[in-house]
């Protein structure tokens, strides 16, 4: 009996509480509803007048046939380009071409999308698989490192526009010799790496915040930067090209595929008479002269050096990364995440100053603050590894060029260097030989 | 015992510095000097025909090596990609009017601007995106305007009504009527990178200033991230929590 009415109540309990659950939901979704209609604090009102409201202007983007075109025309340019450099030999040609580049890619596409710059979606696309890099980008990334394994530096030459327009400013170049070249040419390396490092952790595109031209390009920019730019250009008068061989990231990775590259320009189209007039052309001081040894060097030198290579270039190499990676907070301080998290632990300590708008757009967010460390310390975490792998590249960079120092590499024609030759073309014009001149006596 | 590795190593290290001496003088004499060679007399050898082919397979390993190379790295890359473009937009919803739009874009005037969802609005007299809080006659005279260059226009319409249409050509993307509108009204006055004027920089330079992390790509096909009616989570995202 007190089992049934237990039951029995309880059923009805149920019941009560079943309409209570049901009242309850209509409610709250009610409230939901005026919620959906609050956002309207002021509702629309009903015209009496016959007031026609206006639509919202949305203008479309860029036509994406226009983004295919792009890299169409990258590759009749480089195509062209790299017809006019080896098959033909034609200087006017390349200069003509690199005008039209640079009133194409330069001016008209304001230097955005650039192969430079593509270095750096690309590396994000490898390291974050949520991030889609375009086909285009990936395809302004590729292209000119294929064309450069077959022709040479042919991009360089004309297609690029930041080396058209700095090719056109280079009046009186100077040369620098061997031991300057190599060591400005060591800036390149750190440049790659580094916009590698905060593209592969996503905290900035490098190359493009500093990318000197693309405010010539638009006719606007900071005053920082074209200051930087107008140093440049001056100085590319005297140092031809200074950023295309001193700066460039992608100038890295043309220069080690151009040296594998299938038919690279020639400075003489049959054989070299040692006549010496291409010696003082090269603007770039890409022309290796000829070194043939009267005396060679002694066995014992030649093991010296082996085991001294042998031995400095590990050395370095662990030097770099260990040096590089005492850094890594500082390096990691370019990354928004860190920063923020870096500013929130402080302001106890700082009172009085004023909150940065970071601080207040964080605190309107509603995130919690352990989110923020959590995800800076995952960054830093990312740093720690990165500025090892960099700071050993960047050691082993060092050695090898020092090994390259230290051996003599023997030839006996004057060669453009196939790593750091442009493909200019300027050399060939100075060169007496004509197609065809074989057996020609040596000078 | 010490004493007798120091003796030994001493003389080593002298060895080795005077090695790199002689190195570095070496190669600056060795590509300073122009030894001239007749260039058709070591061709003849047998030899040489022998090297240039080794060099010529090499090079040709490397080649293929490396093109395989470049083709894995697009493969990778292009497993993720998409066909169209990206362009970058931001979303009102997250975005707190810090004014930042207005300085940080490499174009002037800024590539955002002011843009008005006109199904919103509530065609007030009393804007709270045209006139500045204090204002005590609600007229179009300049001090009482919010916005710093006028790009704001009111037009009566009828009686307690008036429309707000914004002149891009004048508006500076500084937000500041945004905020206004947002804080008194409906919202429809909303901040937007409009497409007609953005160079579509590779890294947009305000996307990287942006205090609220706003910013992010979007497909060009659906540019832009306007705020519509009824989009009420939006508007409690919006209000700032303290």
């Amino acid at each position: 009996m007190i089992g049934f009415t237990h039951f029995a109540s309880s059923r009805l309990h149920g019941k009560k509480s079943k309409r209570i659950v049901f009242l309850c939901l209509m409610l709250f979704f009610s409230i939901q509803f005026l919620d959906a209609l609050a956002v309207q604090r002021f509702p629309k009102p009903e015209f009496e007048s016959g007031y026609v409201q206006p639509e919202t202007m949305q203008p479309a983007a860029r036509a994406e046939m226009l983004q295919i075109a792009d890299v169409i025309v990258l590759v009749i340019m480089l195509s062209v380009i790299s017809w006019l450099v080896v098959k033909k030999r034609s200087r006017l040609g390349v200069f003509a071409a690199s005008v039209v580049s640079l009133a194409y890619f330069g001016f008209y596409r304001q230097g955005c999308i650039c192969s430079i710059g593509a270095i750096q979606n690309v590396t994000l696309a490898l390291f974050n698989s949520s991030y889609p890099a375009p086909l285009a980008v990936i395809g302004f990334f590729i292209l000119p490192l294929i064309f450069t394994l077959f022709f040479g530096r042919t991009f360089c030459a004309g297609v690029c526009p930041f080396g058209a327009i700095q090719d056109l400013v280079a009046f009186k170049p100077q040369k620098l010799g061997t031991r300057l070249n190599a060591v400005l040419g060591l800036i390149p390396y750190i440049y790659l790496g580094l916009a590698i490092l905060y593209a592969a952790t996503g905290s900035d595109f490098i190359i493009c915040r500093y990318d000197p031209f693309v405010g010539i390009f638009r006719f606007n920019a900071s005053f920082a930067m074209f200051i930087f730019a107008g140093t440049l250009l001056v100085s590319g008068i005297f140092i031809a090209r200074p950023y295309c061989r001193f700066l460039c990231p992608y100038g890295v990775l043309l220069n080690w595929i151009s040296r594998f590259s299938w038919k690279h320009i020639t400075i003489t189209p049959s054989t070299c008479i040692q006549c010496r007039l291409c010696e003082d052309s090269c603007p770039y001081d890409a022309i290796d002269l000829p070194v043939t040894g009267t005396n060679p060097e002694s066995r014992g030198t030649t093991i010296r050096k082996l085991i001294l290579i042998s031995l400095l270039v590990p050395f370095f190499t662990v030097l770099g990364g260990w040096t590089l990676s005492t850094v890594h907070e500082t390096l990691a301080s370019v990354n928004g995440k860190v920063r923020l998290a870096k500013t929130l632990v402080e302001p106890a300590s700082s009172v009085n100053q004023t909150e940065t708008i970071e601080v207040t757009a964080f605190k309107s967010s509603g995130k919690p603050v352990a989110q923020v460390y959590a995800e800076a310390s995952r960054v830093l975490k990312q740093f720690y590894t990165g500025s090892w792998i960099l700071g050993c590249f960047l050691g082993l960079v060092f050695g090898i060029t020092l090994a390259y120092r230290m051996v003599t590499k023997y030839q006996k024609d004057y060669l453009p260097n196939k790593g750091t030759c442009l493909s200019c073309t300027r050399c060939v014009d100075y060169c007496p030989v004509r197609m065809g001149d074989d057996n020609l006596p040596a000078i | 015992m010490k004493a007798r590795g120091a003796i030994r190593t001493f003389p080593a290290a002298i060895a080795i510095i005077r090695t790199i001496a002689n190195c570095l003088k070496q190669t600056s004499s060795a590509s300073a000097k122009q030894v001239r060679i007749n260039p058709l007399q070591k061709m003849e050898e047998p030899e040489n025909n022998h090297k240039i082919n080794r060099r010529k397979f090499l090079g040709a390993g490397v080649r293929a090596s490396v093109l395989l190379g470049l083709g894995g790295v697009a493969a990778l890359v292009l497993k993720q990609s998409v066909a169209g473009n990206l362009v970058w937009q931001l979303d009102p919803a997250k975005c707190v009017q810090c004014g930042r739009c207005a300085t940080s874009c490499v174009l002037t005037p800024s590539a955002v601007k002011c843009v008005h969802v006109y199904a919103m609005c509530g065609y007030c007299d009393l804007c709270g995106g045209y006139f500045k809080p204090e204002t005590k006659t609600l007229t179009t005279a300049a001090e009482n305007q919010l916005c710093p260059t006028s790009a704001l226009k009111r037009k009566f319409i009828e009686d307690p009504f008036f429309e707000y249409t914004v002149d891009e050509p004048l508006c500076i993307g500084c937000g500041k009527c945004v905020k206004g509108c947002g804080a008194f009204g409906n919202g429809s006055l909303q901040l937007q990178v409009r497409h007609n004027r953005c160079v579509n920089c590779n890294q947009c330079s305000i996307a990287r200033n942006c205090p609220a992390d706003a910013y992010s790509r979007v497909p060009a096909s659906k540019p832009y991230l306007l705020r519509q009616v009824g989009d009420e989570k939006n508007l409690t995202a919006k209000t700032p929590r303290r």
